[in-house]
């Protein structure tokens, strides 16, 4: 927002440096209490963070709580550091990013397919339309045992556990904005004689595109929550074999570790699917 | 030649038997929901009658064609294209995209005051130019008959009269054959050869009146102002009036 301000802020104060209209004045008055609040609100978040780790760091030396159910931010980073050092972690890191990057983008790609495929026949639409809501209502990583049984312990269940989280939501969010393009939109491919793939690929498509990339972002958190539970489940190797195996042999320190670093990834694959959403999405 | 017989299941419209000849501006006019557009879309071929014939110099109509060109309420130009992507998609359509069609584009664009938006896009537009370029679109692919279903209704007052203006000359220039519908009773007096007036349940031709010669000479503008254009207006409105009395035991 700032970025946007700023500009027009510098503009301003040169008109002012001519002569100072009131509406130079009441604006400059607004930019400068937004700044101040901006600064503010940011330095309170720091101050939190910084709260909550110097309490638990102290809370954990000084043994008010239990050290080997909650560790404290110093052993954390001691451990992050040792496994970063000796390239323990980044396989983990890797096996885990690639299983949700898969995960989100064959969640978006199958689900908008079978979006089209719905959206293509009118008949098998009405006919899938109770099986989605069931599948939708049901918590799918319910189906993990089964994904292992059909496709063995490894990558293809994780995958398979992902992608049962993402493609059913996806399904039902594209088609049902597949379904209110307008309907003048797709009356003016028709007048020009358009077949019913010319209204698919010329309308109904770019039409639906903001959407769709709109659910990759979703896809992204939903990928997560099925990896994890994947790994949980059969993986060898991974964050969240990771967390599994910390928990089996009572090294909370390795758990919290692990989330810590779920978190930071997570939160930078986010913001990338974000980053490329505004790029793709730029007004024109 | 236009020729309209038609009987939908739902009774939308029924016994409308009209003909427009070649070169003929008709307007139609009625309370909403009395089937107006409907007739556009089964002339259109966007609908199949249930019952009778609808004839296009002679054809019959099978499935929407280029020869007839449909302006709809509102613009419609598709957002992710540019201007110039909207004018040339009707013959991308139909496989039309030639070096000569490209330049009659271009030229259209040239007309209508639109050379220099020809990369912007629709959202940069203002509603009164993004109705000129859907009537581009529309005359791309130079149909013989025009469609207009209420292509004015959508937009303010003073862009209604000048883009009226600008329709009315830029069809009588190219020779077009048009049917436009509308619930504005002057606009079409003052637009039109010919208007029907109907009446609904079911829709109806309820009658027929020629507007004089000069009246029909002037632009829509200027026509306003003719004598005789407001004893017209009057025998329409008494027309409205009276089906709407008589739809209300209906209703």
């Amino acid at each position: 927002m700032a970025d946007q301000v700023r500009p027009t802020a510098r503009s301003l104060q040169r008109a002012q440096a001519e002569e100072a209209p009131l509406e130079t004045e009441v604006f400059a008055r607004h930019a400068r209490r937004e700044r101040r609040l901006k600064r503010f609100v940011r330095l309170t978040q720091w101050v939190l963070l910084a709260l909550f780790f110097v309490l638990w760091e102290i809370a954990g030396r000084n043994g008010w709580i239990d050290v080997l159910l909650f560790s404290y931010p110093g052993k954390v980073g001691e451990l992050l550091i040792a496994k970063l050092k000796d390239g323990s972690l980044l396989p983990h890191v890797w096996a885990t990013t690639l299983e949700t990057f898969a995960g989100f983008l064959l969640g978006t790609v199958c689900g908008a397919a079978l979006a089209a495929l719905l959206w293509w026949s009118r008949f098998l639409a009405r006919v899938l339309d109770p099986f989605l809501v069931v599948l939708n209502s049901m918590p799918k990583v319910a189906l993990g045992p089964l994904l292992i049984v059909g496709l063995g312990p490894g990558f293809a269940s994780i995958l398979g556990t992902a992608l049962a989280v993402t493609v059913i939501i996806t399904t039902i969010v594209v088609f049902n904005s597949f379904r209110e393009v307008d309907p003048n939109y797709v009356k003016v491919v028709r007048l020009f004689g358009g077949s019913r793939w010319a209204v698919f690929r010329h309308v109904i498509l770019p039409a639906s595109f903001p959407t769709i990339v709109s659910t990759l972002k979703v896809n992204v958190g939903l990928s997560w929550v099925g990896v994890i539970v994947g790994e949980f489940l059969v993986a060898r190797i991974g964050l969240g074999y990771l967390i599994i195996y910390g928990f089996q042999v009572f090294n909370f320190t390795l758990v919290i570790m692990s989330l810590f670093v779920i978190a930071a990834v997570a939160t930078f694959m986010y913001q990338a699917v974000a980053f490329l959403e505004r790029r793709m999405l730029r007004p024109k | 030649m236009v020729y309209v017989t038609e009987k939908s299941p739902l009774l939308a419209v029924s016994g409308i038997d009209f003909a427009i000849r070649p070169g003929e501006f008709v307007s139609l006019v009625g309370p909403s929901g009395c089937g107006k557009s409907t007739i556009l879309s089964l002339i259109a071929g966007l609908l199949k009658p249930s019952a009778g014939h609808i004839r296009i110099y002679g054809e019959p109509v099978r499935g929407a064609s280029p020869r007839v060109g449909y302006m709809l309420q509102q613009d419609y130009l598709f957002p992710w294209k540019t201007i110039l992507g909207n004018c040339l998609f009707g013959l991308k359509m139909t496989n039309r995209l030639t070096e000569e069609n490209r330049n009659y584009v271009d030229y259209l664009l040239g007309e209508m005051g639109l050379a220099q938006a020809k990369h912007l896009y629709p959202s940069q537009l203002s509603g009164g130019m993004r109705q000129r370029v859907s009537l581009v679109r529309t005359l791309a692919v130079q149909p013989e008959i025009m469609l207009l279903d209420e292509p004015f209704s959508a937009l303010d007052y003073q862009t209604k009269l000048q883009l009226e203006d600008l329709v009315w000359k830029t069809l009588k220039s190219h020779a077009k054959t048009a049917l436009l519908v509308t619930h504005d009773i002057s606009e079409a007096i003052a637009m039109s050869d010919r208007v029907l007036v109907m009446g609904r349940n079911p829709g109806t031709i309820r009658r027929e009146i020629a507007v004089p010669g000069e009246i029909r000479r002037e632009l829509p503008f200027t026509a306003r102002e003719q004598p005789g254009f407001h004893e017209i207006f009057r025998t329409i409105w008494e027309e409205l009036k009276t089906e709407e009395e008589g739809g209300i035991p209906d209703g």
